[in-house]
């Protein structure tokens, strides 16, 4: 290990401009008029640029320190509320994890946004989509950047808002709107878990930064205290919250039993699946779990784990074969890669929760890059077919499609894990090898090789179905504009040539994020257990690809031919193509007591406080009756007569003003007549 | 205070009984310009008092009853005046000088 170092350097000081400057992209965005179509997709994709740019020199700055000998750990922290001695901070750091993540999510940010431009080209509300796509972007920046586990959760909550926004882009349609919905309350419900643990670890440590020159809630000092503390559930507090946050991660990334959103998400536009569903923003979860990773393994003795991280290895396994599973009898293409999604971060979970932060963060990086690139290339079949999503009505794409073929297969490939050419079999084999190793079970080995077997025979029916046998849609297939293929050919590029830095003979990436130096050795393929390994993985694709070729390959088929496994396992298909019916399970349990638990709450307000509420209006209204009639028959009675004696009297004083002067004389008279008298009267007293 | 023919009763007389009259011709008479020579003579009446109690009071030298005439017979000049404009202008308007006609100032 080398010494961490801590000081503050040009790098981190502007680090906050990454996110900012898509935040502040979205914020002018949203104030142009909808025909400024150029001038949005201009200002989103230079900011990105900008961010990108940004990010590399950052990502400079660590891997100069770390081949210096030193690992980079620089925060910037702030105090952001002052409440007597309590305070609550926030910051941002620049580690080789940040540093990997902001490239990457930069990068293939940046493709995607290039290639909405193609693919939004005929939607009326092209601007709407770059200001929310330039807001997802830099919130999601913004989670990769958190040094604190509060500004890491508002920038979460960001990122699930914008999810929101994005999948319910076309909210015209119903079942956009619906997805919408429940991508976000599911996530809602890991995110209630995450919020508890934050508050719990706030409780505990008294700070919410991560590292904090010692004092931070991921170092030791406060660890141990952690480790001390009993959360009275047989578990100390540092396992407790380590799950509460995972299962936030858990609703984000997909994971079961909160999986059941994101297949529905792909009711957004296709490049928003593609950057968000596939590449970044579920990644968030993996992240995060990478980024408590010292809290998830806080106590755990030399070779063992914790039982946070066992919790994590299994949901790992267990969704990456279920959703394998699942994928197999889809039809629609988007779908099949959403759970090709979910599984893959299953795969990601259980490689975090057996091998370390390397192992799940290297098959993170490479999986953002060939499933951004299977989406995008799914989005240019889906533009191709005159928006059909349904693979049933594909077919023999690989002529009319060439320059969207060659790049997905490279795609398709890569997801499979194609031994040795491409990214997708090194991160994969990282994976299997930690679980190799790992202590407490072997079933999660099997598991996911299992899973690698599925997913080389999913993807190679998907391919099947969609580039080879007769073309069964309507009207005529054609090829997408370049703006949309460039993208993928780049993303082709790294595809292949990612695997590069995570070879076991030169595991580059591992060494660079858990900084001790990396070295060339082909030695590394020796380890014990590895060959074997890798022949079992390459032999285990290959029989996915042979298998799946062998049942659907260049085969002529009709659209209304039932697939060819359920012709041979109608049950079994049927299961799978109802996704397991979890969604329906889901219906008759959880929703069904909200249904019921909202009915009751529904006759409690009616009958029981709206009864007492009536109550109170009816005594009121009584009061109010009461004192109407005493108003009437006192009040208003006084104040009658005393306005009729008023009148009275007035009519009867202006008798006397008749107006006719003589009569006024008289009373003069008449009046002196009787003054003298009196003074007569009374002068002779 | 000898020397007088008369006696001050003789005149307090004269001036009630021209007050009287006055004031039975400005009660009883319908015409304005009638009410108002009634009005004069009860003035005068009092004009008269002013006189008489002036000579047979201690004080004849000091001339203060004999100035208050003066004065009261100026002011029920500028009031007969006015008085008698006021009729003029009120029979151009309502073509009549009959007083009871004159009721429109009635409450």
């Amino acid at each position: 290990m080398f010494t961490p170092q801590i000081a503050e350097s040009a790098a981190s000081g502007i680090l906050w401009l990454i996110p900012a400057l898509p935040i502040v992209a979205s914020g002018i965005i949203a104030l142009f008029k909808q025909p400024m179509r150029k001038l949005s997709a201009t200002l989103a994709i230079g900011s990105l640029s900008c961010s990108l740019l940004l990010s590399l020199f950052a990502f400079g700055h660590v891997l100069v320190g770390w081949d210096r000998g030193s690992a980079v750990r620089e925060t910037v922290n702030f105090t952001w509320i002052q409440v007597g001695t309590a305070h609550v901070d926030l910051g941002w750091i620049l580690d080789p994890l940040a540093a990997v993540m902001l490239v990457m999510v930069t990068f293939v940010g940046l493709l995607i946004f290039i290639y909405s431009i193609g693919y939004m080209a005929h939607d009326e509300n092209y601007t709407r989509f770059f200001c929310f796509l330039s807001l997802f972007a830099g919130a999601m920046l913004g989670v990769v950047i958190a040094n604190s586990l509060l500004l890491l959760f508002m920038c979460w909550e960001l990122v699930g808002l914008t999810s929101y926004l994005l999948i319910g882009f076309w909210y015209q349609k119903p079942s956009a709107s619906a997805a919408a919905k429940k991508a976000f309350l599911t996530t809602r419900i890991g995110d209630v878990f995450f919020l508890l643990g934050m508050v719990w670890l706030f409780a505990q440590t008294g700070t919410l930064l991560f590292y904090n020159a010692g004092m931070g809630s991921m170092e030791a000092l406060k660890l141990g205290g952690l480790l001390a503390t009993p959360s009275g559930l047989g578990l100390t507090a540092a396992g407790a919250i380590g799950l509460l946050i995972f299962a936030g991660a858990a609703g984000k990334s997909g994971q079961i039993p909160l999986h059941v959103w994101l297949p529905d998400a792909m009711e957004g536009p296709t490049p928003v699946s593609a950057l968000i569903h596939a590449a970044t923003m579920v990644a968030a979860g993996v992240y995060l779990i990478a980024r408590v990773y010292p809290l998830m393994q806080a106590g755990a003795q030399v070779g063992g784990t914790t039982v946070a991280l066992t919790v994590v290895t299994w949901i790992g396994a267990t969704t990456a074969v279920f959703a394998a599973l699942i994928a197999v009898a889809q039809n629609d293409i988007k779908r099949i890669l959403a759970y090709s999604t979910v599984s893959q971060l299953g795969y990601m979970m259980a490689g975090l929760g057996m091998g370390g932060v390397a192992v799940g963060m290297f098959h993170l990086i490479t999986h953002a890059f060939f499933k951004a690139l299977l989406f995008m290339g799914a989005g240019s079949v889906i533009h191709g077919c005159h928006e059909e999503q349904d693979i049933r009505h594909m077919g023999g794409l690989k002529v009319e499609m060439l320059g969207t073929f060659i790049p997905y297969a490279i795609g398709m490939l890569a997801l499979c894990g194609f031994p040795l050419f491409f990214s997708g079999f090194w991160s994969k084999d990282g994976i299997l090898e930690a679980a190799q190793h790992w202590s407490v079970a072997k079933t999660p080995l099997y598991m996911l090789v299992f899973g690698a077997l599925l997913t080389a025979f999913y993807m190679t029916r998907q391919v099947s179905y969609v580039f080879f046998g007769n073309w069964r849609g309507h009207g005529e297939p054609h090829e997408s504009p370049s703006v949309m293929l460039m993208p993928l050919a780049i993303l082709a590029f790294f595809a292949i040539f990612l695997g590069a830095i995570g070879t076991p003979a030169w595991p580059w990436f591992r060494a660079f994020l858990e900084g001790h130096t990396a070295r060339f050795d082909l030695a590394g393929f020796g380890e014990p257990g590895l060959p074997a390994l890798m022949a079992t993985s390459s032999v285990v694709v290959l029989l996915g690809l042979v298998v799946a070729w062998w049942i659907y390959g260049n085969k002529p088929t009709r659209v209304e031919d039932p697939d060819a496994l359920e012709r041979a396992f109608p049950t079994i298909f049927t299961l799978l193509e109802g996704k397991f019916y979890i969604d329906e399970l889901y219906g008759v349990t959880v929703i069904a007591f909200y249904a019921w638990w909202a009915r009751v709450a529904d006759w409690l307000d009616r009958r029981v406080w709206g009864g007492i509420v009536a109550g109170i209006a009816w005594l009121f209204r009584e009061g109010a009756q009461l004192s109407r009639l005493f108003d009437l028959n006192w009040v208003d009675g006084g104040f009658d007569k005393g306005c009729e004696e008023l009148a009275n009297s007035g009519g009867l004083m202006s008798r006397i003003e008749s107006g006719r002067v003589q009569m006024y004389l008289r009373l003069l008279a008449l009046a002196v007549v009787l003054l003298t008298a009196i003074l007569i009267w009374s002068s002779r007293g | 205070m000898t020397g007088f023919a008369t006696p001050l009763t003789g005149y307090l007389l004269v001036a009630a009984l021209l007050f009287a009259i006055g004031l039975a011709g400005a009660l009883t008479r319908r015409n304005a310009i009638l009410v108002l020579i009634g009005i004069e003579l009860m003035l005068n009446a009092a004009n008269l008092n002013l006189i008489a109690f002036w000579r047979y009071l201690p004080h004849p030298e000091a001339l203060t009853g004999m100035i208050f005439a003066i004065f009261s017979i100026a002011v029920a000049a500028a009031e007969a005046a006015v008085g008698l404009g006021l009729v003029i202008s009120i029979h151009r308007h309502a073509h009549t000088t009959d007083l009871d006609e004159m009721n429109r100032m009635k409450g």
